[in-house]
Order: C-alpha cells, then structure tokens, then sequence
C-alpha cells in the first residue's frame, strides 16, 4: 500500500493515474446499466418460436415430431429453445417477463391461473373456439384461468394410482384393495410375505405430495380438497387432521429410510419384486425397461376412505401450453395452438411416450398399450380431476411449507398437531400477500 | 514505511485530481499529465470495474435490504408492497425451518474449527519436516480442495445413498429391519455431510499452514534445539506462537466456509429435515415460479448481519494493526 504515492513527492501523470481512481471516471460504465431490455429480433411470419422444458430424450424427441408435422401442414416453422426442466421451471418468472418465445410449455391448473393473472399469457379464446370440441368438459374447465378467459392448451395428462406387478400379486393370491380396509390388511399381509408393502422415497420432497392428495380427496372429497389447496380451507380443521391419520396408520407399511432415496430408486423396487405396491403418476412406467417387466406392471385407484366420495376423483396432472403475453407472430402462435389441440398431435406424441395419455377423448386409442388403456378409461370415468398439490396450490405455499412439513410429518407423525397449526400461520401470510 | 516528509502527499496527490474541475479548467490539447488515450484508459480500468463492483454489489446488498421490508413475488416493480418488520416476525416465530438452519450453521463452524483444522495443521506439521513422497501427501490431502463442491456433494451422495452406497452396501445396513438413512435421517444426515466437508477443508488448511510454516525462520527451530527442547515443546512453544497471522486467517476462512455453506448441501438434499441452512431457505425462498422475493431478503439480511457481526471486529483489528505498524 505505502508504494503506491510515497515514492512521487508532487503530482505525477503515474500518480494520478492512480489517484483518480475509480470515483472520477465511475460516469463510465453507467449506461451499461441502463442498456439492457430491448428484443432485437425482427418477427419473421414463417416462423414461431416456442419455449419447450421438455429436456429428457423421450419427451423432447416425441414434441419435435409434433412441430415437423405442424411445418409440413403449415409451412410455418417451429424454432424449438429447449432448457432444462427444472432450470425452466425456476426462471419461468423472469423469462416470461423478459422476452419469451411465442408459445411456452406449461402446466395445466393453478400454475397456469397464476402467470394468466399476473397478464404474462394472452387468452386463447380463438383458439378455443376451434378445438373446443375435442376435449371433455374436465379438461376445459383446466384450461380456464381465473377471469373464465381459455389461456391453456392441454396435450397430454396422466394419472396418479397405486402400481403393482401382476405376477407378485398372482403368486401370493393377492387381491386389488378397494377399500381402506382391505388395502390396511393387504399391506400387513404383504409384510408378512417379505415384501415392501409400499415402495417410497421422499427425497426430491414431491411424492409424499402425491400421497397427502390421494388420502384428502378420498377423505374429504375433491370439493375440500380444492379449497384447502387455494388456501381458503384451514388446515387445522379436523378434516385435515384425519388425513394425517389415514397416513400414519399406513406410514409403518412404507419403504424404509425414504428421506434418502429418490423415485426412481424406489420405482426399482417394484422392479425388483421387492415391493408390493407404490403410489406414484404413470411414469414409473419409464423406470421398466425390460418389456417384459413393463407388460407385467398394472395399477388399481387409490382405495376409497369414505363413502361419500368413493373413487370419484382422479389426480391427473395435464401438460400443455400456453401463449405468452406479446406473441411475435400472433398469426403463426394460433396456428401452431389450434394444430397442437388437434387429435392429430396427440397421437403424434403418444406413438413415442407411452407412459402418459391423451388429453383429448378424441383421440386415437387403439395403438395404446394396455398401461395406457386403462389409464385413459380411469380419467374419462373421473367425476373430478385434481392436477397435483404444487399445481393446484400456490408453488411458493408448497415448496417453502408444504415440503419441508410432509417431511417432517413422515419423520415424527405424532407431532401432526403443531405441524398442522404451523402450517396455517404460514399459509395465512403467504396467501395474504398477493 | 519510510518516514520521511512525503507522508502528506499521498493526500495532495490524490485532491487536485478527484473532481472534474482541473479538466475543465485546462482547455484540450493543452500539455496536461495525462494525455486523452490515458484518461480513456483510465476509464476502462477504473470505472468498468467500479461499475460492475456498484452494481453487483452494493445496488443488490442494499436491494436485498430494501427488499427485505417488502412481499414481492418477483413480477413487475408495482406488486412490492411494503410490510415492515412483518418478514422478520414470520421468520422468527413462524418459520420451523429459521432457528435449525441458524444451528446448523453454527454447528458447521464448530465442527470445521475443531476438526478439521487442527488435523490439517497436524498433516502440515508432518509434511514439512521434508518427509519421503511429501509432494504425494500434498497433492492427496489438497485434491479435495481443487474439486468443486457440487461434484464434491454428488460423489458424497454416492457413497452414503442408502440403497445402493458404499457404506450400506458393505455393513450391510440397506435392508428393511436395519436401515441406515444417512442421506435422510435428521439425526445423520448434517454429520453425513459435515463428513464431506471436513474431509474438503483438511486440504485447504493443510495448505494455508503449509504456508505458514514455510514462513516460520529455520533458526528458531535450531535455537530451540540447542536449547534441548524435543519436538512437541518446539512446536507448542516456538512454531505454533510464530503462526498466528495463518491462524487468524484460518479463522476467518473458516467461519466464511461455515456461513456460505451451500452447495455440497444444495447437492447432498437440498436442505431437507436435519439439514437445513440459511443460504438454502434464501434459495428456496427465491428461486422458483412464484417466489417470495420480500421473505428471502429478509433470510439473507439475517445472514449478511450475522457476516457483518463476525467481519467488521476483524477488519478493524486488522486495520488498526496495520496502522500501528
């Protein structure tokens, strides 16, 4: 430090060089900051841009032959951005505020209410006006943001059950639970037998999502089940305190040391044959790859808890898209929406991913596989269709509380009720914040 | 150093030049110290750098402290609205995930100032008596320390995972019945990947006391065997004492390390039950489709508090020390 001016007695050209420093000249680089923002490129008719998180090799080859066949019918080209799915997810935010592409890949329910509100989607209607025909009235109505204005076109969706493998249940005798009962007794047979009655692992935090879903709308019907996710129901009520119980009683009967393992770690379970049965959504299908183990694996819905509500409601999360809020190419953007609201489309995407099925009831269901058949008939026959808890609910509510608290229930169930009253006081904050 | 008279100019060197006014006065062309290329140059080193410093640092460090009185999600300026304290009153009373992640954080310093450290600086000890293949140890002992941790965290899962992990694998503890959960259990899953982290920061000290005994003057250690003093009192009483600078900046190494603990966890389990910390609930906080941008602020002005609370006591002893020379 003392080098620096000690040496030079009177003001120097060396020494002011380094005596002005950056203060005097921090003018310099100001319009940096203020030279951001601005999209550069001109709209080209023939082409449409499109945001795609469909990254893994199956889904993002299926799509792509989508758009070859929507070029082929339109002459319009589709320019594919494809990121990473959770990379995607995670800055959607921004990228929707900044300079999207025309169309973007999203999910259907509160996820798609939340950006359509915020105005960072244009409404559909048009379109809608064109395809509305093709999807039953479950879909449409997923496909309405909060203001009744269409914003979402779905392309495929898939259900969440309990999965099995036919030989295990045939060497044992076992039968397909339909009730809480029955399902409580195959579980302790199960035991009995050597089996992991229920493969789990919790350690990317969603699946147990999936099963406080399955438990409350069997519990309490899908009605409470959709104002407990939009915050409007308590969570201290009585209702949800029952749920809990529901799970702690089949808690024991889970796969041991799941904090640790990840889905498809346990899927291999069921694999194996070392577990009976596993609660997760159709694509634990991707985790058979032998296809003599894939013909081997079937699926019951999740028993019925109260009478009330039977078997009527069925999660099933939908993939679509949507438009983003200052289309490019507005002309094109409808176009490629209308084609990909299509039967056609479907059926383009389904010949190569068979783990998911149409969103459409006019689609082609003959070249399904019987995996798919009976996940399509389960759908149709639903009375209600719940998406999945962080697309049903605020995604800031579920990941920040809703997480880390199923966590924490799986690790200690006999805490349920502070747990509970803790997730009310959070919620409350967060819902009351926009 | 030197005492003579320049001590005042550094000062008058640097007044005449700090405002705009010489270079108005002086009209151009004029025969100045500095020529037009240089005041350009001096523009690009001195204020690209400070630009970046300003609004990468400080614009943010004071947004995030705005922010933090704030609910935000992050979309369009007009949808922050202030709250007041109410962020740090959830924090404190509502968030059970707020008073494990400041534990653990403290839990992080302790464990690293107390085992690791000591043990590198006994591996230093041991590779700078000049052993046979030191070059080999060093290079071992300092791998860790040159890969990154994220990679670092992803090899750590591999060996812990409790189906298919090295450990499990060979004790044996990956059937139902007897299960070892090291990835999961909130009671093993902090030391799981403490484990991880210590086994990075041995290196890491190794090398800073390396260093610092490269420093220590060969005739202490011969005077102190004249002496008649055998190894452990040389080191206790002459080495160790003449290491304190190292020590000080181990300290402040080590409790940077414990505070911006992240990525081996991020990468471990995402900060799930039992291993939770602060830098993880800001991430989570605001990252993500709808963020709570507001919330997450007010994690990290807690964070950058308690940095402050630990940083500022040892600038100003550094400082005053430096004066004092």
């Amino acid at each position: 430090m003392q080098d620096l001016s000690s040496s030079f007695p009177a003001p120097s050209r060396r020494g002011v060089l380094k005596g002005v420093g950056g203060a005097a000249l921090l003018g310099a680089g100001i319009p940096l900051l203020s030279a951001c923002g601005g999209s550069g490129s001109s709209s080209d008719p023939k082409t449409v841009t499109l945001g795609s998180n469909q990254s893994d090799a199956v889904p993002k080859k299926a799509y792509g032959e989508i758009y070859t066949a929507f070029t082929k019918q339109s002459g319009v080209t589709v320019k594919v951005n494809t990121k990473d799915h959770n990379t995607f997810q995670e800055q959607i935010n921004s990228y929707l505020q900044g300079t999207p592409d025309d169309v973007f890949n999203w999910f259907a329910g509160y996820r798609m209410q939340f950006f359509a509100a915020k105005k960072l989607a244009s409404p559909i209607d048009d379109v809608w006006d064109k395809i509305g025909g093709n999807f039953p009235d479950a879909m449409k109505k997923l496909s309405k943001g909060a203001d009744g204005k269409y914003y979402f076109v779905p392309l495929v969706t898939y259900p969440w059950a309990i999965f099995y493998r036919k030989s295990v249940f045939a060497a044992h005798g076992y039968e397909v639970p339909t009730t809480w009962d029955a399902f409580l007794a195959l579980c302790k047979q199960m035991k009995k037998d050597g089996l992991v009655p229920i493969a789990f692992g919790d350690k990317d935090a969603w699946p147990a999502m999936g099963t406080f879903d399955q438990l409350n709308f069997r519990t309490n019907g899908y009605d409470f089940h959709v104002e407990l996710m939009a915050g409007k129901a308590s969570w201290t009520d009585a209702k949800v305190k029952n749920v809990f119980d529901h799970w702690a009683e089949i808690l024991p009967y889970h796969q041991d040391g799941f904090m640790g393992r990840t889905w498809q770690d346990a899927a291999q379970t069921l694999v194996a044959k070392k577990a009976g049965m596993y609660v997760l959504g159709t694509f634990v299908a991707q985790q058979f790859t032998n296809k003599a183990d894939l013909d081997d694996l079937d699926f019951f819905a999740f028993p019925e808890i109260n009478s009330a509500y039977g078997q009527d409601t069925v999660e099933a999360p939908a993939d679509g898209f949507m438009l983003s809020k200052a289309p490019k190419n507005k002309a094109g953007a409808t176009k490629l929406l209308e084609y990909l609201g299509t039967p056609a489309a479907e059926q383009i995407y389904l010949k190569s991913d068979t783990s998911v099925v149409a969103a459409s009831n006019k689609a082609d269901t003959s070249s399904y596989t019987a995996l798919q058949k009976k996940a399509y008939e389960m759908i149709t026959g639903a009375k209600s269709l719940t998406q999945f808890m962080d697309r049903d609910s605020r995604p800031d509510f579920t990941s920040t509380v809703m997480q880390p608290a199923l966590q924490k229930f799986l690790q200690n169930p006999k805490g349920v009720d502070s747990l509970l009253s803790s997730i009310e006081r959070q919620k409350k904050t967060i819902f009351a914040s926009s | 150093m030197s005492s003579e008279t320049p001590t005042k100019t550094p000062e008058a060197a640097a007044v005449p030049p700090s405002g705009p006014a010489p270079v108005k006065k002086v009209p151009r062309g004029h025969k100045r110290l500095l020529t037009r290329r240089d005041r350009i140059t001096l523009g690009f080193m001195a204020g690209v750098p400070t630009v970046l410093h300003v609004a990468l640092v400080w614009v943010t460090a004071l947004a995030s402290i705005a922010l933090a009185f704030t609910s935000w999600d992050g979309i369009g300026f007009d949808s922050i609205k202030w709250v007041g304290l109410d962020n740090f009153q959830q924090l404190f009373t509502d968030n059970p995930q707020f008073w494990p992640a400041l534990q653990h954080n403290v839990i992080w310093f302790v464990v690293l100032i107390c085992i690791p450290t000591p043990f590198g600086l006994f591996l230093a000890v041991q590779l700078d008596k000049n052993i046979r293949f030191s070059r080999v140890y060093q290079t071992a002992f300092f791998l860790p320390v040159v890969v990154s941790l994220a990679v670092t965290g992803f090899v750590w899962q591999l060996v812990y995972n409790p189906d298919t992990g090295l450990i499990n694998s060979l004790i044996g503890a990956n059937k139902p019945g007897h299960y070892i959960d090291w990835i999961g259990d909130p009671h093993l899953n902090l030391w799981a990947v403490l484990i991880a982290a210590s086994w990075r920061h041995t290196g890491y000290m190794m090398i800073l006391y390396l260093a610092g005994l490269k420093g220590v003057d060969p005739s202490l250690r011969e005077a102190s065997s004249l002496d008649g003093a055998n190894e452990w009192q040389t080191f206790k009483n002459v080495i160790f004492p003449t290491l304190r600078p190292t020590n000080t900046v181990v300290l402040v190494v080590t409790i940077i390390e414990a505070l911006r603990a992240f990525d081996l966890v991020f990468v471990f389990n995402k900060g799930a039950q039992g291993t939770e910390l602060l830098s993880i609930l800001i991430t989570n906080n605001i990252i993500g489709e709808s963020s709570r941008i507001g919330y997450g602020s007010a994690i990290a002005v807690v964070l950058l508090v308690i940095s402050l609370v630990v940083i500022i006591p040892y600038l100003i002893a550094t400082f005053r020390k430096e004066r004092s020379a």
